[in-house]
């Protein structure tokens, strides 16, 4: 008659005297994927590169120029930090949101938490003109609170035929949200202020301006402490509740997290439309769909796209500028129209 | 034509409820009971009289000249012009959203969601950002605006006829690829207007938000007649219609070619769509709210009774909101936004309250 202690213990995941330590940690690096490998190594060089990249690009000579290496420090290195930021943060908080939707094809742009966020931004505008940087983006961050809330009530309580009606509806939503703002902008002379503001670009991030993005950082390592929580809220209500996850607090905390981040980044930067849609889909096309493994790709990813793409837009027109969010919609549109091909050839 | 003489006597025999040889005790079909046919008609009746209300607020209201006069007629007539372009756009939009809306068998999207709109601004913010000032005058001409209509309904066939033939044809990526293709025409539209000049943007503004006064009376002579056409057809296919909302194979089972009458409803749809967003601009959710109304008001499936109350709804909305906005508080230019955002906040309230999708 074994002890049922006894028993209980041998059943967890790490029995300490069963079994010989070297062989347990083989077993777990078995069970969870290895996160550091030759592939991510690769990447993480080309990602660092175009990281290095962005630093050296631009139209001041830093090595030549009088004051170089103090241009250096005030738009390159803002700059650059900024980026590496902003996409990091928006591909992950787009792979939360799959994973908190059940849905491929959600993230801020598709289901109006960025309209939300501009709304709560032009609110502030309006209402306190004077308000200071972290007023506008506590305005932005609550308003895209209520909206991804309101999006998450309705995907609980709407039984969906096909999970394509999803984005659809969230993008009409976005566009009710930004025919509010529309008519807030008009009745304030803000249309065109509005417009350049929502349209993301990094050409703004300088010394002085951008430092409240390092905001973001928060939420990217909250998303990895809390990656196998979203993991198991992504099995459904019933199975994580089964596991004993809350699942309401989980996709509470998701929401807010999604929020924080676009929020931030949309008074910072601006919109990056699409990022975290393309991003989470393009690392699970070629790795699956384990979350906490493929984060650090999500997020390497993301880094390596807003970069590239936003050095494309300065190099393009130089010495003028393309918004990256003009080239991140354009790419975005069609890597999307792509993988719904895709998911149409394959049922 | 075989499917389309199968599928009217299924509509006959399911749904004759005019025809007066179906006995009182068993019948069935669009308005079955004497309370549902009087319901029909006091709608039709309340509807018809706002209207009325509405046109003859619109031709009277602070008319300066004594009523019945010469120059009193003369005033109407000029302020009649606007009217009839509401009776376009609102046969355009309600007619277009209801079809729409049976084809895709889902009531919460509008076709303007579909990239006409998005194509509009792209075609008014270029011809600003390549011509200046003067290429908004440019734009403006039946011929330029035959231009804006076959490019909308080509852009509108080419998305059909690429995704919704074939063996791999599915209505809701056809959707959505067709909003995200609209969202990077957006985009483009939207870097040009960050480098227009304040005056120019300005001026764009005025043409990007739908709004009566944006239409040229010169159109109406195009307009109406291609309206009248693609609208006809729509109406004159109704019976069909309503065996295809029955959804693809309960239309197949019954006789129809669901796929070929699905891609011809759809183009009819895009040639409305087209010919409301090139005479007054966007209008998002104005086609969703009347149709929505007038689901509410009519409560039947059939077509043939709710394009007349859809049409007659968006006839009231438009033009009741047009005299109140124009002539009591003096705000005609935010008609467009005014009507958005109500019809925004109804499609919020309904997206909660609606159970399946």
């Amino acid at each position: 008659m074994p002890d049922p202690a006894d028993s209980r213990r041998a059943a967890a995941p790490r029995p300490p005297a069963l079994v010989p330590p070297g062989t347990a940690s083989a077993r777990d690096g078995l069970r969870r994927g290895r996160l550091l490998s030759w592939p991510l190594l690769a990447g993480l060089v080309v990602t660092a590169a175009l990281v290095a990249l962005s630093l050296f690009v631009g139209v001041y000579d830093i090595f030549g120029g009088r004051d170089g290496s103090a241009m250096f420090g005030i738009t390159r290195v803002p700059r650059t930090v900024a980026l590496v930021l902003a996409g990091a943060a928006m591909a992950m908080s787009g792979l939360v949101m799959q994973q908190l939707a059940q849905n491929r094809f959600v993230e801020p742009t598709t289901t109006g938490t960025t309209e939300w966020a501009g709304l709560g931004l032009l609110l502030v505008l309006i209402l306190a003109p004077g308000a200071p940087l972290l007023g506008k983006m506590a305005g932005a961050i609550l308003t895209a609170f209520a909206g991804t809330a309101v999006f998450f009530l309705f995907l609980r309580r709407v039984s969906l035929r096909s999970s394509l009606i999803v984005p659809i509806v969230g993008i009409m939503l976005g566009a009710i949200v930004s025919a509010i703002s529309t008519f807030l902008a008009l009745s304030a002379g803000l249309m065109q202020t509005m417009g350049a503001w929502f349209l993301g670009s990094f050409s703004a991030a300088l010394q002085g301006q951008y430092e409240p993005i390092w905001a973001v950082l928060v939420v990217v390592v909250a998303v990895f402490i809390a990656a196998d929580r979203f993991t198991v809220a992504g099995l459904g209500q019933d199975i994580a509740a089964n596991l004993g996850l809350h699942h309401g607090r989980i996709v509470l905390l998701g929401t807010g997290l999604i929020a924080a981040a676009s929020g931030i980044v949309t008074v910072v930067v601006g919109n990056l439309p699409f990022l975290g849609l393309i991003v989470p889909n393009i690392v699970s096309l070629f790795r699956g769909d384990d979350l906490r493994s493929n984060l650090p790709w999500v997020c390497l990813l993301g880094i390596a796209t807003v970069t590239a793409c936003d050095l494309v837009g300065r190099l393009v027109v130089m010495p003028f500028e393309i918004p990256v969010a003009t080239i991140l919609s354009i790419v975005g549109a069609a890597v999307f129209v792509l993988l719904l091909l895709r998911r149409r050839r394959h049922g | 034509m075989a499917d389309a003489g199968a599928s009217d006597a299924v509509v006959a025999a399911a749904g004759s409820g005019t025809g007066a040889e179906a006995g009182a005790a068993r019948r069935s079909g669009a308005l079955p009971s004497l309370r549902a046919r009087r319901r029909y008609a006091a709608v039709v009746g309340g509807l018809s009289l706002l209207s009325l209300l509405s046109v003859a607020g619109v031709l009277a209201w602070q008319n300066p000249l004594p009523a019945g006069s010469e120059g009193f007629w003369r005033i109407a007539g000029l302020r009649a012009s606007s009217l009839v372009v509401i009776v376009v756009v609102a046969f355009c939009q309600a007619t277009a959203t209801v079809a729409f809306q049976s084809v895709t068998g889902n009531r919460i999207i509008t076709p303007s969601i579909m990239g006409f709109e998005s194509l509009y601004r792209l075609v008014q913010t270029s011809a600003v950002f390549f011509l200046g000032v003067a290429g908004l005058d440019l734009v403006r001409g039946v011929w330029q605006f035959l231009l804006q209509l076959a490019l909308m309904v080509g852009f509108a066939a080419a998305l059909y006829g690429w995704l919704l033939s074939g063996r791999y044809a599915r209505l809701q990526i056809m959707l959505l690829i067709g909003i995200i293709l609209g969202g990077g025409l957006g985009a483009l539209a939207s870097f040009m207007q960050r480098l227009l000049s304040p005056t120019e943007f300005d001026l764009l503004t005025a043409r990007l938000i739908g709004s009566i006064a944006n239409a040229d009376p010169r159109y109406l002579g195009v307009a109406i007649p291609l309206v009248a056409a693609a609208g006809g057809l729509l109406w004159l296919g109704a019976r069909r219609l309503n065996v295809i909302a029955l959804g693809r194979e309960t239309a197949v089972s019954l006789g129809v070619d669901h796929g070929r009458h699905r891609i011809v409803v759809l183009l009819l749809v895009s040639v409305l769509m087209a010919v409301s967003t090139a005479l007054v601009g966007p209008m998002t959710f104005f086609g969703f709210l009347v149709a929505m109304i007038a689901y509410q008001l009519s409560d039947t499936y059939d077509h043939r009774y709710l394009f007349p109350v859809a049409w007659l709804t968006a006839f009231a909305v438009l033009a009741g909101a047009y005299f109140v906005l124009k002539h009591l508080i003096y705000a005609q230019g935010a008609i467009g936004v005014i009507i958005e955002i109500a019809g925004g906040t109804f499609f919020l309230v309904h997206l909660l309250r609606k159970g399946r999708l």
